[in-house]
Formats: structure tokens, C-alpha cells, sequence
């Protein structure tokens, strides 16, 4: 039997401090207060003081308040009945349905053998154009949608995950608006997909320190399933939220901060749940797809810059659109040669023809004379944003590239294109 | 003889530093296992104050307790040195991932200690000292075929004094744990010599004769680099760049082509997958220098950035010993590390936690003499016995932001030879490899005439100066001499420069390619050419960099290459009679 403490020592923030003896590092406890009762995990032990993160928040703690040490890390349960249920950040019930308490699972176990992983070969088909063609998803990837607050990210996330052919989906909401959180239910609901669909869902109104735990939770789950060889879809909105309850915590610590009050351990932090993404050697595969919202759309911030570090690429959302310049699949490359023979080439050859546009657009603005080839390539880049770049744009794959090349014949000669002499005879619309 | 265990007992623990209070002597940096149920957490001690050490942990410290007894070995971090290392997978701290992924699955085990190299293989030693021969550290007393390679074995580096030979075995089947020889030093104390030995990651090698200047090129195959900003055998470089920009890439591609012996990959808390990519297709591609796998000539050190942080900070050092073990054979070995950012942030993790002074962007103050000493473990030495071997070390950057003015691109700036630093204007752009030809530079000597090189230069920065004058005044305003620098410059970055690292043949390009192009170039760019107007130049210049590009495509010394290179010159002499004329 564990011991109870009723005798806190310090509160500061969301730590509090307690002497306790035989107390694991990281280890949970219980902490039972006037208004409920809070999980709390370890985070320091030195010599008898105990420092725990106490997710409800440190608000309304008496020193007083009892401690119960629980004797194991942060687990959840882990079982089929886990689908099309709703947890919240504590691994607690959201919805009206029963707690999963049979076969508890470790959360942020070890990590996998690199020699056990294989390299990634499956498309993930998505039915938008800046994705499919341009910047493919491939299956395992692990990429975060680039975003400044206000733009539809949580709308683009629900999308791909909806079209995407997976066998399940585990959504993390961090600091989630509570009208984002009906969002995603709403629309995985009516999509069919609520019963394949795992949520732990952390509201912008629930306390910070309780946002920590959401990514370790739905990862642990989704790996779980990916190990008994489902293709697990792990979406993680908003990462931002998430670093910054990390820099919360690190600044009651104490901890010197590196760089605009982050701690030094961020890019460690994040690399840690976003490494989990994984295609398995002889079992299923990961995939994992995060929002990383941009305070003043400045990639350089400390946590998009050491997100890109991190993940696979990302998608820039700017404008209501995926922005070809900014967005990078670095998995492409394995999915997009075997597709369809012209697939590369429309990739390379439309993004080059609209960099062209861009520039004219530029000398445009600065009153320059446009030429012919400037009037041409205005048309392009007119129609490529509407037909191509638009996320009301719903087509498969082929059919993109194919309104890729009408494109092309809309605006120029065979020869103004660069592409490759066969490709053309064989592609380029008849009439 | 079994020394007497000194135990101590964790009094606080802290991320993955705890403190341990201890009552027997310890020393600075000594290994030291935390004893958790069965689990032994490997860990190091890295400060000493009165009764109490801290110590990093190698393995997560997650249910470690105040009270945890923590076993002293009384040794330093070390690796095993011996024959099959070679095409192996280590974790930072030398375990064999392939070997840890057959016993236990999918996931690293905690407190796992592996041998690097397998006990128990054969390997036909054949020796090459007799009884009585004088020997020392780094000696050779004989040597084993491992792949490609005459591996040598040596008299341990730390057997520094004077040794005759007593036994030697002869020439037949030994595993590296078999005693080949028995040597005794001038007192008479007799030493077993196996064929593997143990050496202190921390510390470098110097059992060879001396150090020399690095100045013969090491050719990595990579226009850009070779031509213009070369990397010497023995020397240092750093690639510094944003994220996405083409670090990994062209570490990539210089780890399959570049003209050495030997490559160590250390993946320095970066992505897992990057290194599956190496260790899944490089035992399929052939070296077509030596017709065996890549796998053969190539060591992959892997710390990804799940793993633990401790492990990382001293992964880099695993890597370089090892380096420097090959490189006591007569070896030209290269180093790549992706990326010595993770490393310094390793070291700042664990300095944080032992409340050191903070330096600037919280980095230790140590930082910037511990990357010079990293870096300072590169170089060409000559052996004892008169050869040379080398340790080429290549480190990738990444600064936070993309911005270089920060601690380690500029702690790295310092010490290094030779600075490729990638632009996101040209990743963008996609003009790879990203290496700015502008801001790069190299302190090492290229196989090309340095006056060929200052002229192609000049030419980048004045087309760089004219295309910057036209954003504002635009081409109008732009004088046709101006603008043909400025088509010159483009033409060199297109045809040269930049390289097509998925294309089989202009992946890569040897040395003799290279100066035979190089001059070809020179000429196009040392032409005056007289155009009619700025289209009429523009368009002459379009179809001479369609037919380089192909150039470039066509396998070195084919007919074929013979015939593309007679047209494209047919057609510079065309524009040239045809404009003397107008
Ligand atoms: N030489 C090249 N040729 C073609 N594409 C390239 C080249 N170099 C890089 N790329 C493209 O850029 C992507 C990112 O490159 P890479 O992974 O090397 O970046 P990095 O600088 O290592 O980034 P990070 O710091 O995040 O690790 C690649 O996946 C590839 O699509
Ligand atoms: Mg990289």
C-alpha cells in the first residue's frame, strides 16, 4: 500500500513539491483536492523532495491536499473498445462511456529499433492536387501543416484524414477550441468514420498541464495498433499548444531557457513523439500528421523551425491555400516515380513555369513592361491557383495530372513547356 | 583478482542526470551502471563535488529512485577496436542495432550492454613481427582480411612503453578474443595481445610518428566542392544550413562517392529514417570503384532523435575513435556527422541540468573549445612504419532559424578548413546542391588552376551584382555587356554547379572530367561574344545549357560524350564567326 502525503511543501505554477520517500522518477500520483482529484507525475526528485506536475493546474491547491503516490508511470488502456471513444488529456472519459482500465499499456516507451523499420513505399492518396501531385503523402511520414492562426488547418487535417484509406485514426487535440473539438466530431461522425476513430481531446479550457500528455497518449495507442498491423493515422493539432505548456512548465522549473523562453530540450521534446511515425518491419505503420500553427507566420519561431528540423517535410497553409514554395514532402521522392510516367515531370515542370510567375507577378506590381511571355504566364499562374491550388479542388491523382496538362495547352505551345519530348506526345490533350 | 564493487546511491534525479552520493574513490568521467531491477543504466560521471557525483544517464531514468544503489566500473567510456566493424550498425554507444533488433523486436531495450564485435568469428590472422622484434603502441604484429581490407592488428594504444616480442601464434583461424601474442615491456611485465582492444572514447589517438598538412584534395565527386570549395584528406568542413535546405542529401551522395577507404556515418540525433535509407539500400549498392557493396567500406553510427540525449553528446566521440582506429592502418577515412547541432544541444540539455553559467543561447561556455577539440581529432598523420593514414571529419550544422550567426555554426566556423554553407534562396530555387558559391569557401587547394578558379568566381559575383541591379532597374535598363556576365554566370551555376544527384551519372563526376569540363567552361565564359541584342544572347545562352546539361548526362569517356562536346563547340564557334560578321 502506497503512502498518502498531506503535507505540500511548495505550489508554484502548476509544481508542487512534497517530501516523500521511495518514489520512482516519473512516477504518477494522485492529488485529491477540495474541488477533485488531479493526476500528477514526477518530474524532479531530490534527496526527499518529490516535484510532481499537477495536470488539473496548481489553482485552488491547500497545502494540505493529499498525495497518493500510484507506484507506475502514465498507462492507458489499450483495447478494441477503445474505438470511436473520446478521452481527455488525462486518459479519462469525455464522453459518457466507461473507463478503459483492462490491459494498461506503458505511454512514451522505449523507442523503436531503427533496424526494424523499413523504408516507406505507400502513397497515402488524399484527392488534393498540392498534395498528390506535388507534394505526395507517403505512408509513415511524419509531417506537420505549417499555419497562421485562422486558416482552415483543422478542416485540411479532418479532410485528409477522411480520404485517406486507413484502418483507424487517432486524433490529439491540444488547447483545442471547444467549438473545433464538436468540429471534428461532427465531421468524423458524418463521414462514417467516428467508430474507427480514437480521440483524446485536450481543451483550450481544460488545464495546460494536462495538453502534455495528449501526444504521449495517442501515439502509445496508435503504435499499439500499428504493431498488431494496422495502418494508424495519428493527427496531433495544435503542436504549438503543446510546446508551449512544455515552456510553461520549464520556466516554473527554472530551467534556463535557449531560445525565446523555450527550453533547450524542445527540439528532444518534439523529436521524441514525432519519431514515433513508423512503417514497421512485418507489421503495420504510423502515420502522423500534426498542426503547427505559426505565431505571426514566422517559420524562424523556435517551434516551426525545430518541427522542420524534425519532420518530413510540411504543408504551407497560407491564404486558404497549400503554398508550393514553402511545403516540402521529403518522402516523395519514393512514391512519385511509379504512379504515373509523367507524374515527376508535371511536379517539376509546373511549380518551375509558376516560380516564372511569380516573378512576372513581381514585376508587374513594380510597373515593369510585360511582354508576351509575361501575359502567358499570368494566364498559367491565374488558372494553376484556381484549377490546381484551390482546396475546393477534390480530384484523384491521374485526374489532376491530367487537368495539369490542360492546363499547360490552355496557356502555351508544346515547346514553351520544357517537358520531355515524349511525355508530350503521349500527354498533351488532342484537341 | 575481482576488484571490490563500489556502490553508491542516487540522491536526486533530473532528466537524465542524476546525483549519487558515494563513499569509495571515484573518478571524473568514470562509467557507472544504475542498478535498476535487472536493468543496468549505463552512465557517466561527469562532475565530482565533495561525496556527491553527477552523472548522465545513457537510458531513460524513468523509475529510478531516490536510493537506487549505482555500481562504479572504475573505467572510462570506451569502445571495442578489432576486425567487423566494418558494415556494422551501432547505437552511439557501440551496440549493434541489428543484433539488439534479433533478441528483443521492435524496441531498444533499456540497459542493454552489447559487445560491439563478435567474439566468437574466425578471421585468418596471418602475423607479421617474430619473437624478439621490438614493438609499441600502434605497432602492427599482424593483420586479417576483413572485406575489402587488410585490417591490421596493433599493439594496443595504451601499451605506451617499450615491448619485445615473447610469443607470437602463426599464421590460422583466431577469434578476436584469442591471445595472438604475449609482448613484455623493459621491467619484464608481460602483456596478453588479443586481436581486439578497448580505448576511451574521449581521447584521441596519437600513437603515430607525426602530423602533417593537409593539401591533397579528397575527392568527393561534387563539382561544387572539388572545383571550388575542396575538402583536403585529413582536413575539416561543415555544411550549415536550414531545415530542408540539403545537409542530409549531399551527405548522402558524398558517403557513396567520395574517393576514400572508409566512411563512418554518424547520424547525430536526426531522423531514423534517413538512416534506414543507408542501411537498407547500401549492402544492394555496388561501389563501382571496388565492384563489393558500399556496404563494405561504410560504418553507420546511429543516435536518432528519439533515443536517448546523453548517448548523442557521446555518440560523435564513438564514431571518431573508431575513425582514427582505421585510420592507424594507413587508411583514408571520412567522417560524416548529421548534425554536430544535435551533438552542442546535447551538451547543453546536460549542462542546463547541472546549473552551469549559461552562455549565449543558453549553450555552455565550454562549447565552443569542445567543438574545436572534436574537429581538432581530424588529420593526416604518418605512421610509424612511414605511411600516411588520415580522418577527413565533415559535420553538418543546424542552426536555429537558418541564421549562422549563432554559437555552433560560428564555434564550427572557426575551426574548420573549408565552409559549405546552403542557401534557402537556392533549395528554394532548387538548385542543388544548395552550397552558396558566394558566401562558401575553402582554406585547401583545388585540383583546378587557381586562376581559372578566380576567374569563375569573378564572373558569379559580377552576374550576382547585375542581377541584383536589375530587380531594380529592370532588364531595360540593363546594359547588353552586363547582361551577358549575367547569362555567363547563370550558364556556370546551371551546367556546373549544380548537379543532378538522382541522375546515375551526374551524381557524380571524377577528377578528370571535372578539369576537362572546367577548361571547356573557362573558354565559354573568358569569350567575348557579340550579340545582336539581349534576346538573341539570352536564346544563344538557353540552347548552350540544354546541350551541357545533356553533356552532363552522357557517361565520361563515350563516343558519346566525344560527339555532344563537338556540337556544343561547333555551336560556340558559330556564334562567334556569325557575330564577328553582323
Ligand atoms: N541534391 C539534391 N537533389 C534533389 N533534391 C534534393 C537535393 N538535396 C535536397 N533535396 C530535396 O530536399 C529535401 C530535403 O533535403 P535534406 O533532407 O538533405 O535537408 P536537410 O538540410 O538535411 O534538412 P534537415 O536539417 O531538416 O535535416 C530532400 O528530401 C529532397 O527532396
Ligand atoms: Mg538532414
Amino acid at each position: 500500500m502506497k503512502k498518502v502525503y498531506s503535507r505540500i511543501l511548495r505550489i508554484v505554477g502548476n509544481v508542487i513539491t512534497v517530501k516523500a520517500e521511495d518514489v520512482q522518477y516519473e512516477e504518477l500520483a494522485e492529488v485529491s483536492t477540495s474541488f477533485g482529484k488531479s493526476l500528477a507525475q514526477v518530474i524532479r526528485l531530490s534527496d526527499d523532495e518529490v516535484n510532481l506536475q499537477v495536470f488539473a493546474g496548481g489553482r485552488g491547491i491547500s497545502t494540505g491536499d493529499e498525495v497518493r503516490f500510484l507506484g507506475h508511470p502514465m498507462q492507458v488502456g489499450f483495447s478494441e473498445n477503445l474505438l470511436g471513444r473520446i478521452f481527455t488529456g488525462s486518459g479519462k472519459p469525455r464522453d459518457n462511456g466507461p473507463a478503459i482500465t483492462e490491459n494498461l499499456i506503458e505511454v512514451g516507451g522505449p523507442s523503436v529499433n531503427p533496424a526494424k523499420r523499413i523504408i516507406p513505399k505507400n502513397m497515402v492518396r488524399t484527392n488534393i492536387p498540392m498534395i498528390d501531385v506535388f507534394n505526395s503523402l507517403v505512408e509513415s511520414q511524419k509531417i506537420p501543416i505549417f499555419s497562421v492562426s485562422g486558416e482552415p488547418y483543422n478542416e485540411l487535417l479532418a479532410r485528409i484524414a477522411l480520404q485517406a484509406e486507413v484502418d483507424m485514426i487517432v486524433l490529439g487535440g491540444i488547447g483545442l477550441k471547444f467549438d473545433e473539438y464538436l468540429y471534428f466530431k461532427n465531421t468524423l461522425e458524418e463521414g462514417g468514420a467516428l467508430s474507427r476513430t480514437i480521440c483524446f481531446i485536450h481543451t483550450a479550457s481544460d488545464p495546460t498541464v494536462e495538453g502534455l500528455m495528449v501526444p504521449d497518449l495517442a501515439l502509445a495507442v496508435a503504435e499499439k495498433f500499428a504493431l498488431q498491423g494496422k495502418r494508424v493515422f495519428c493527427l496531433l493539432t495544435d503542436m504549438t499548444n503543446f510546446a508551449n505548456a512544455m515552456k510553461e512548465i520549464a520556466i516554473t522549473m527554472e530551467q534556463v531557457p535557449s531560445n525565446r523562453g523555450y527550453p533547450g530540450d524542445l527540439y528532444s521534446q518534439l523529436a521524441k513523439r514525432y519519431e514515433r511515425a513508423v512503417d514497421f518491419d512485418g507489421a503495420g505503420s504510423l502515420t502522423t500528421l500534426a498542426v503547427t500553427t505559426m505565431p505571426g507566420d514566422d517559420v524562424t519561431h523556435p517551434v516551426p523551425d525545430n518541427t522542420g528540423y524534425i519532420t518530413e517535410g510540411q504543408f504551407y497553409l497560407k491564404n486558404g491555400r497549400i503554398e508550393p514554395f514553402g511545403s516540402l514532402s521529403r518522402l516523395k521522392q519514393q512514391v512519385n516515380k511509379d504512379s504515373r510516367e509523367d507524374h515527376r515531370a508535371i511536379m517539376d515542370g509546373m511549380i518551375q513555369i509558376y516560380a516564372s510567375f511569380k516573378e512576372t507577378e513581381e514585376k508587374k506590381s513594380m510597373g515593369f513592361r510585360m511582354s508576351a511571355w509575361d501575359r502567358k504566364l499570368i494566364k498559367y499562374g491565374n488558372l494553376f491557383e484556381d484549377k490546381m491550388m484551390a482546396l475546393t479542388v477534390n480530384i484523384p491523382l491521374e485526374k489532376a495530372l491530367d487537368r495539369g496538362w490542360e492546363i499547360l495547352a490552355e496557356c502555351f505551345s508544346k515547346e514553351e513547356t520544357g517537358l520531355r519530348t515524349e511525355l508530350i506526345n503521349k500527354f498533351w490533350p488532342k484537341n | 583478482m575481482k576488484k571490490k564493487e563500489n556502490i553508491g546511491k542516487i540522491v536526486a534525479i533530473n532528466g537524465n542526470m542524476i546525483t549519487v552520493e558515494f563513499t569509495e574513490n571515484i573518478r571524473q568521467n568514470e562509467v557507472a551502471y544504475a542498478l535498476l531491477g535487472e536493468e543496468r543504466l549505463k552512465s557517466e560521471v561527469i562532475r565530482i563535488k565533495n561525496n556527491r557525483a553527477e552523472l548522465q544517464v545513457y537510458e531513460e531514468t524513468r523509475g529510478l529512485k531516490v536510493g537506487t544503489e549505482v555500481e562504479f566500473s572504475g573505467e572510462m567510456l570506451t569502445v571495442e577496436l578489432g576486425p567487423g566493424l566494418l558494415t556494422q550498425i551501432y547505437d552511439g554507444l557501440q551496440n549493434p542495432l541489428p543484433e539488439i533488433a534479433e533478441k528483443c523486436g521492435f524496441f531498444l531495450p533499456k540497459g542493454l550492454n552489447l559487445h560491439a564485435l563478435d567474439m566468437e568469428k574466425k578471421w585468418e590472422f596471418d602475423p607479421c613481427v617474430k619473437v624478439g622484434d621490438s614493438v609499441s603502441a600502434g605497432h602492427f604484429i599482424g593483420s586479417v582480411p576483413e572485406g575489402l581490407f587488410k585490417h591490421s592488428i596493433m599493439i594496443p594504444f595504451y601499451l605506451t612503453e617499450k615491448y619485445t616480442v615473447e610469443e607470437i601464434v602463426s599464421s590460422g583461424s583466431y577469434a578476436v578474443k584469442d591471445i595472438v601474442a604475449k609482448i613484455k615491456d623493459e621491467s619484464g611485465k608481460v602483456f596478453d595481445i588479443q586481436m581486439y582492444f578497448e580505448w576511451p572514447v574521449r581521447i584521441s589517438v596519437t600513437a603515430y610518428k607525426q602530423r602533417l598538412q593537409p593539401v591533397e584534395s579528397l575527392v568527393t565527386r561534387i563539382r561544387l566542392i572539388d572545383t571550388l570549395f575542396p575538402v583536403a584528406k585529413g582536413g575539416t568542413y561543415c555544411i550549415p544550413g536550414p531545415f530542408g535546405a540539403g545537409k542530409t542529401v549531399l551527405q548522402q551522395i558524398t558517403s557513396r562517392h567520395a574517393e576514400v577507404d572508409i566512411v563512418l556515418i554518424a547520424a547525430c540525433g536526426e531522423r531514423a529514417g534517413e538512416v534506414v535509407e543507408t542501411l537498407r539500400e547500401f549492402p544492394e549498392i555496388e561501389d563501382p570503384r571496388t565492384g563489393k557493396p558500399l556496404m563494405e567500406r561504410t560504418i553507420i553510427i546511429c543516435n536518432t532523435s528519439s533515443m536517448p540525449v546523453s548517448a548523442r553528446e557521446s555518440s560523435v566521440y564513438t564514431a571518431i575513435t573508431m575513425a582514427e582506429y582505421y585510420r592507424q592502418m594507413g587508411l583514408n577515412v571520412l567522417l560524416l556527422a548529421d548534425s554536430t547541432s544535435r551533438w552542442a544541444q546535447a551538451m547543453r540539455e546536460i549542462s542546463g541540468r547541472l546549473e552551469e553559467i549559461p552562455g549565449e543561447e543558453a549553450f555552455p561556455a565550454y562549447l565552443e573549445s569542445r567543438i574545436a577539440a572534436f574537429y581538432e581529432r581530424a588529420g593526416l598523420v604518418e605512421l610509424y612504419n612511414g605511411e600516411k593514414g588520415s580522418v577527413t571529419v565533415g559535420g553538418t550544422v543546424s542552426p536555429a532559424g537558418g541564421n549562422f550567426e549563432e554559437p555552433v555554426t560560428q564555434g564550427t566556423l572557426k575551426v574548420v578548413g573549408a565552409f559549405h554553407g546552403l542557401s534557402r534562396d537556392r533549395s528554394n530555387a532548387r538548385r542543388y546542391p544548395s552550397i552558396d558559391p558566394l558566401e562558401s569557401w575553402s582554406k585547401y587547394p583545388s585540383f583546378i588552376d587557381i586562376e581559372k578558379i578566380k576567374k569563375a568566381r569573378a564572373i558569379l559575383f559580377r552576374g550576382n551584382e547585375v542581377d541584383q541591379m536589375m530587380k531594380v532597374v529592370g532588364e531595360e535598363g540593363t546594359s547588353i555587356d552586363d547582361y551577358i556576365i549575367y547569362l555567363k554566370s547563370e550558364y556556370f551555376d546551371f551546367v556546373y554547379l549544380q548537379q543532378n544527384a538522382f541522375d546515375e551519372v551526374d551524381a557524380a563526376t571524377v577528377k578528370e572530367r571535372q578539369i576537362h569540363v572546367f577548361d571547356f567552361i573557362i573558354e565559354v565564359l573568358s569569350s567575348e561574344f557579340k550579340f545582336r541584342d539581349k534576346d538573341h544572347a539570352r536564346n544563344f545562352f538557353q540552347t548552350l545549357r540544354q546541350m551541357c546539361i545533356d553533356w552532363n548526362f552522357i557517361a565520361w569517356e563515350t563516343d558519346e560524350f566525344k560527339n555532344q562536346e563537338e556540337k556544343i563547340r561547333k555551336a560556340v564557334d558559330e556564334v562567334n564567326k556569325n557575330e564577328k560578321s553582323v
